[in-house]
C-alpha cells in the first residue's frame, strides 16, 4: 500500500502536469524527414508510457515519455526497422510497453480468442439453423411433400 | 448436452470471478512493472562524474568483476522521497559493509552538489545522467530505484520507490543478505 | 441536519427494499394478490426516499456544506454552480448514490407503468430488483456513506479535478448510468421469468420498452463521454479502448444484441433461452464494469478511488447476482421450449448472425480487457492490451455485421427470397461503388481499409433508405400514397430505419476522422502563419485571462481560406491554483465537413531559440461531427421505437380462460 502511494508520488513528480493534458510531441523533437517522423509518430502510438495510467508516449507529457520519443527517433535515424525499434525498447522495459501484445505462447489465448469465439459461434448458428429446418411441425409440409403437392396441382390444372 | 451448454455461462463466470478475486489482493500493485533486468547482466552505460564533485564517474566496468554484491541507487535532488531514503542508504553502507554506487538522474550538477553536501555522500562513485539515457538503459520509470548487482555484474534485485519504512527496509535487507550468501556459497 | 435526513432516508429505503425482496415474490408463489401488490408501494417508497437522499447530498454541494466529507473532497466554493451540482455524482460515493437512485427509478417505473404486465411476473420482477437494491444500498450505507461528516470543517473544499469541470462530462454519468443501471430491470424481468418458468412472446413485448429506454440512454452516455474526450483531452481522439470505456461499451453491444434477439422472441416465439441469457449477461457486464472501475484492479485514466476492500464487497455482490442468475439459468433454461421453424435464408438467420457477431465482439473486448489480469495471475508477467489489438480484432467482426444490417431488413420471416432481395439491392450496390469512387477522386487516395469500410458504410446507408423506400413504395405509387403509407407504418419501423441509417452516418465520421486526419505541430511566434487542410492560420500571440477558478494563457488564431476570413480560435492553457493542475482547453471550429482543432502549450524546453514561443498543435478532422450526428440518430431511432403504440395499446395479454357465461346477443 505504502509502495503504491510512493509510486504515485514518483509518477506525479516525473510528470510535470497531469498526464491527461495532451499536446505532448514537441516540435523540437520532431525529425526533419517526414517519412521517418511519420514512422516515429506511429510507433509512439504503439508504445505505452510506463509512468502514466494507460497512455501512449505520443500523447503523454511525462518526462520518461519524452525521453522515449527521442529514443525512438534516434533509432529510426540510425536505420532501425520499426520492429527493431520496438525490440530495443522492449529489451529495456519488457512487453508491458507494447500496446499490441506480442504473439508468443503466453498470448496465444488472447490472439486466438476472437477467431475461436467466431468459430464456436458459427458452429452454434449452423446447428440452430439446421435444426430449425427439420423442426417438428405436423401441420406444415416438408419440402418433398410441398413439391409433390405442387406437382399434383400443376397436373390437375393441365387436365 | 443442452444442460452442459446452459451451465457454461455460470462456469465461465466462476472462473472469471476467481481471477478477479486474485486481482483484489491488496499487496498487488496494478501499475508496477516487473524489471526485465533481473538475472541479466548490467546494461551498457558510461557516465561522467557530477561536475564539480570530487567523486569519480560511474560505468558498467565498475560493476563487473567485484567480489561481493553492490548496490546501485538512482537518485536526484528534486526527488523528495530520496531525502528520507538517503539516511537509510547511509546506514546500510555503514552497517552491512556494502559498496554503494549512485546514478544522479536528470539533475543539475549544482543542485546535486548542494544536496549531497547537505546530506553527506555515501556513494563510492556517482554517474551524472543529465539526459536520462542511462535511466532508460536501466529500465527506469521513476526515481528512486535501487538495484542489487552481483559481483559478476548480474542484476539480482530491483526495488522501486524509496526504501523508507520498516517493511521496505526489511525487504531490501533480506534481498541483500540473500545476494551476499549466494555469493559466498558460489566463491 | 439535512445530511442526516439524507442518511436516514437511505436507511428507510433499505428497509423498504428488504421488504420488497421478500413479500412480493412470496405473494407470487402463493397467489396472494395483496402481497404482490405491496411491491408498488415499496417501489415507489424506495424511489422517494433515495430521491430525498440524493436531494440532500445535492443541497450540501449547492450550499458548499464543508462539514460533509464528500463535499470537502469534491467541491470548492469557487466552483461554478453547475459543477457544484455535478459534484453530487462526481465521486465514488455520490455516483453510487446515483446508481441506487436509478435502480429505484426503474423499479418505480415498472410499478407505475407496467399496468399490462401480469401481477405475478411484475411482483417477481420487482422483488429481484429489490435484491439488487438491497445489495447496493447496504454497500452504500456500510462502506461508502456519502453523508459522513468531518469535524472541524475545513475552510474550503479540495476542488474537483478541473478536467471534470465541463458540461459534457457533468451530464455523462447520469445518462450513462440511466442506461447501464437501466438494464437492471431487464435483468430482473429475465430472472423473474426463469423463476416463473415461462418465457414467451408476451414477455418479450413487455420487456421491450425498458430495454429500449436503457439502450437509448447508454448510447447517449457513451457518445457524450466520447465527445467530451474528443474536445477536452486535446489530441482529437474519441475512443481509446481504455478499460473503463470498454466496460461501458460491452453492455451496449450485448444490449443491442438483446434488442434484436427479443424481436425474434416476440414475433416468432424463438431464441427464448438466448434472449434470457442476453438479458442476464447485459446487466452482468454493467455490474462487472462497476466493479472494475471502483476496485483498482486495472490501471486506467478513468478509474475511481482505488480501494480493494470496497472491491471485495462489490465482488461478493457480483458473485451472488451474476453467479446466482446464471446458475438459475443453467437449471431452468433447458426446460424452455425452443420454437421457430425457419429457413437458412430468412430474417431469423440474419438476426442470429447479428447476435453471433455482436456476442463474439463482446467476448473479444471482455477477454482483451481482462487478459492482462489473467496473464499476471497465471505467470506474474505484465503485458498491455491496447488499441492495436482491439482494432485488429473488433473491426473485422463489425464490417460483416454492418453489411448484413443492410441486407437483413429485406429478408422476410421464416423464408426469404434471396434472389428477389439481391435484385432490389442491385441499385444500392451500384450507388455504393459510385459513392466510393467519388470519395476516391476527392480525397486523393487513402488507406485501403478506409475505402472498404466506407463502401460498407455506404452500403448500409443506401440499403436502409432503399428498404424504407420499398415499404412506402416510393416512386412506384403517387407521392401522396407514399406519404400515407409512411404515416401508417408502425413507428418501430421508422425507428429501425433511423437507427440503422444513424449507424452508417456515425461510421462515415469514424472513417473520415481516422483515415484522413491531418496535423501540424510547430513552435509559433506572434505573426507566424501555418497552412493546414486548405486553411491559413495566423498566430496573433497569447494573453493572460482570468477565469472563475483559474488563470489562463489564451492564444489568438486567425483562420482564413483563400484570403476569406473563416473564424478565430482561442485555445487556452489553464492553471487551477487550488487543485494545482494545468489543463489544455482546445479551440474548435466545427462544421459538417470537419473540425479545425487547435491547442496551445508552453514548449517543454525553453532555450534561446524558442524563448517567447508557443507550441501550437492544429488538427483537421474530416467528418468527425458525423459521429455525433449518427449517435443522435441512433438515440432518436430508439425513441421512435419506444413511442410505438403497439408497445402500450396493443400490449398482449396472455390467453385468458373462456368466460363461463356467454352474454346473449341483442
Amino acid at each position: 500500500m505504502k509502495q503504491m502511494v510512493h509510486r504515485l508520488i514518483l509518477a506525479l513528480l516525473l510528470a510535470a502536469a497531469l498526464p491527461m493534458t495532451a499536446l505532448a510531441v514537441e516540435p523540437d523533437e520532431m525529425l526533419a524527414d517526414p517519412v521517418l517522423e511519420a514512422r516515429a509518430r506511429e510507433l509512439s502510438k504503439e508504445l505505452r508510457c510506463v509512468v502514466c495510467q494507460n497512455q501512449d508516449i505520443d500523447s503523454s507529457n511525462a518526462g520518461v515519455a519524452r525521453d522515449l520519443r527521442l529514443l525512438v527517433r534516434e533509432r529510426l535515424v540510425a536505420g532501425d526497422t520499426d520492429q527493431e525499434v520496438l525490440d530495443y525498447i522492449v529489451a529495456r522495459y519488457g512487453d508491458f510497453v507494447l500496446f499490441k501484445p506480442p504473439f508468443k505462447p503466453e498470448t496465444y489465448a488472447l490472439w486466438f480468442a476472437p477467431g475461436v469465439l467466431l468459430l464456436i459461434g458459427s458452429a452454434a448458428v449452423a446447428l440452430i439453423v439446421m435444426r430449425a429446418r427439420r423442426r417438428r411441425n405436423p401441420s406444415a409440409l416438408s419440402d418433398e411433400e410441398e413439391a409433390a403437392v405442387n406437382e399434383l396441382l400443376a397436373r390437375g390444372a393441365k387436365e | 448436452m443442452v444442460r452442459l451448454l446452459a451451465a457454461l455461462p455460470v462456469l465461465v463466470a466462476v472462473v472469471f470471478g476467481a481471477f478477479l478475486l486474485w486481482g483484489l489482493n491488496p499487496n498487488r500493485d496494478p501499475s508496477s512493472i516487473p524489471s526485465v533486468l533481473i538475472s541479466q547482466p548490467v546494461p551498457q552505460f558510461d557516465l561522467p562524474a557530477v561536475e564539480g564533485m570530487d567523486v569519480p564517474g560511474f560505468a558498467r566496468a565498475d560493476l563487473v568483476g567485484n567480489d561481493a554484491p553492490v548496490i546501485v541507487n538512482v537518485f536526484a535532488s528534486w526527488c523528495v522521497p530520496c531525502r528520507a531514503e538517503h539516511a537509510v542508504l547511509t546506514r546500510l553502507v555503514r552497517d552491512e559493509n556494502v559498496r554503494l554506487f549512485g546514478i544522479n538522474y536528470k539533475d543539475k550538477p549544482e543542485d546535486a552538489r548542494a544536496w549531497l553536501e547537505e546530506l553527506g555522500n555515501p556513494y563510492e562513485k556517482i554517474g551524472s545522467d543529465l539526459e536520462g539515457r542511462a535511466g532508460i538503459e536501466w529500465g527506469l520509470s521513476g526515481v528512486p530505484e535501487t538495484f542489487i548487482v552481483g559481483g559478476d555484474g548480474t542484476v539480482l534485485f530491483r526495488y522501486v520507490g524509496p526504501i523508507v519504512g520498516e517493511e521496505p527496509q526489511a525487504q531490501f535487507r533480506a534481498a541483500l543478505r540473500q545476494a551476499q550468501t549466494r555469493a559466498e556459497v558460489g566463491s | 441536519m439535512i445530511p442526516e435526513i439524507g442518511h436516514f432516508a437511505l436507511a428507510l429505503a433499505l428497509a423498504l427494499a428488504l421488504a420488497q425482496s421478500v413479500i412480493p415474490i412470496l405473494g407470487a408463489s402463493r397467489g396472494n394478490l395483496v402481497w404482490m401488490r405491496s411491491a408498488r408501494a415499496t417501489a415507489l417508497g424506495q424511489c422517494l426516499f433515495i430521491a430525498v437522499a440524493f436531494a440532500a447530498l445535492m443541497r450540501s454541494f449547492v450550499v458548499s456544506d464543508f462539514t460533509v466529507r464528500n463535499v470537502v473532497e469534491n467541491s470548492h466554493s469557487l466552483k461554478p454552480m453547475l459543477f457544484k451540482i455535478a459534484g453530487t455524482w462526481g465521486s465514488h460515493e455520490g455516483s453510487l448514490l446515483l446508481w441506487v437512485l436509478i435502480l429505484a427509478v426503474f423499479g418505480a417505473g415498472v410499478a407505475l407503468f407496467g399496468s399490462n404486465i401480469p401481477a405475478a411476473l411484475k411482483a417477481r420482477t420487482l422483488s429481484v430488483q429489490a435484491w439488487i437494491s438491497v445489495g447496493f444500498l447496504s454497500f452504500l450505507l456500510l462502506t461508502s456513506n456519502p453523508f459522513e461528516r468531518v469535524f472541524p470543517p475545513p475552510l474550503n473544499g479540495n476542488d474537483l479535478n478541473p478536467l471534470l469541470q465541463d458540461v459534457g462530462l457533468a451530464m455523462h454519468p447520469p445518462l450513462l448510468y440511466f442506461g447501464y443501471v437501466g438494464f437492471s430491470i431487464v435483468f430482473s424481468f429475465a430472472v423473474a421469468a426463469l423463476i416463473e418458468g415461462r418465457v414467451d412472446a408476451a414477455w418479450a413485448r413487455w420487456v421491450r420498452p425498458w430495454t429500449l429506454a436503457a439502450w437509448m440512454s447508454l448510447t447517449a452516455g457513451i457518445a457524450l463521454g466520447s465527445w467530451w474526450a474528443y474536445y477536452e483531452l486535446g489530441w482529437g481522439g474519441w475512443w481509446f479502448w481504455d478499460p473503463v470505456e470498454n466496460v461501458s461499451f460491452m453492455p451496449w453491444l450485448l444490449g443491442t444484441a438483446l434488442l434484436h434477439s427479443a424481436i425474434v422472441t416476440e414475433k416468432r416465439d424463438a431464441f427464448k433461452s438466448w434472449t434470457i441469457l442476453l438479458a442476464i449477461l447485459t446487466f452482468s457486464l454493467s455490474l462487472l464494469g462497476t466493479f472494475i472501475v471502483r476496485s483498482g484492479l486495472l490501471t486506467s485514466v478513468h478509474a475511481f478511488a482505488v480501494d480493494p476492500e470496497r472491491g471485495l464487497y462489490i465482488l461478493m455482490l457480483l458473485g451472488i447476482s451474476i453467479g446466482g442468475s446464471l446458475a438459475l439459468y443453467a437449471w431452468r433454461a433447458p426446460t424452455m421450449e425452443g420454437g421457430g421453424l425457419f429457413r437458412p435464408i430468412s430474417r431469423e438467420t440474419g438476426l442470429l448472425v447479428n447476435n453471433l457477431l455482436l456476442a463474439a465482439a463482446t467476448g473479444t473486448v471482455l477477454f482483451g480487457t481482462l487478459y492482462p489480469l489473467f496473464l499476471e495471475a497465471a505467470t506474474n508477467e505484465k503485458i498491455s492490451v491496447g488499441p492495436p489489438f482491439f482494432n485488429a480484432a473488433f473491426i473485422p467482426m463489425m464490417l460483416p455485421l454492418v453489411f448484413i444490417m443492410g441486407l437483413g431488413p429485406f429478408l422476410s420471416w421464416k423464408r426469404a427470397d434471396l434472389a428477389g432481395v439481391l435484385q432490389r439491392l442491385g441499385v444500392v450496390a451500384a450507388l455504393c461503388v459510385g459513392a466510393v469512387m467519388i470519395v476516391w477522386y476527392l480525397a486523393e487516395g487513402g488507406p485501403l481499409l478506409a475505402y472498404i469500410s466506407l463502401a460498407i458504410a455506404f452500403w448500409l446507408f443506401f440499403a436502409t433508405l432503399r428498404e424504407w423506400a420499398g415499404r412506402v413504395k416510393l416512386f412506384e405509387v403517387p407521392f401522396a400514397e407514399s406519404r400515407r403509407r409512411a404515416r401508417n407504418l408502425p413507428r418501430a419501423a421508422h425507428g429501425m430505419t433511423l437507427a440503422h441509417a444513424g449507424l452508417a452516418v456515425a461510421m462515415f465520421g469514424f472513417i473520415g476522422s481516422s483515415a484522413w486526419k491531418s496535423e501540424e505541430i510547430l513552435f509559433v511566434q506572434p505573426g507566424d502563419m501555418i497552412a493546414i487542410a486548405g486553411f491559413d492560420v495566423r498566430f496573433d500571440g497569447a494573453e493572460k485571462v482570468q477565469g472563475p477558478n483559474y488563470i489562463a494563457d489564451r492564444g489568438t488564431l486567425v483562420v482564413t481560406r483563400n484570403g476569406e476570413p473563416v473564424t478565430t480560435l482561442y485555445p487556452e492553457r489553464r492553471v487551477y491554483p487550488v487543485a494545482q493542475t494545468t489543463t489544455t482547453e482546445s479551440s474548435i471550429r466545427s462544421n459538417m465537413a470537419g473540425d479545425l482543432y487547435a491547442s496551445l502549450a508552453e514548449p517543454a524546453s525553453q532555450d534561446a531559440d524558442n524563448a517567447g514561443a508557443w507550441t501550437l498543435r492544429i488538427l483537421y478532422e474530416p467528418l468527425v461531427n458525423f459521429i455525433w450526428l449518427g449517435s443522435v440518430m441512433l438515440v432518436l431511432g430508439g425513441g421512435l421505437s419506444l413511442s410505438d403504440r403497439r408497445l402500450r395499446v396493443g400490449a398482449p395479454r396472455r390467453a385468458a380462460p373462456a368466460p363461463m357465461h356467454a352474454t346473449p346477443a341483442e
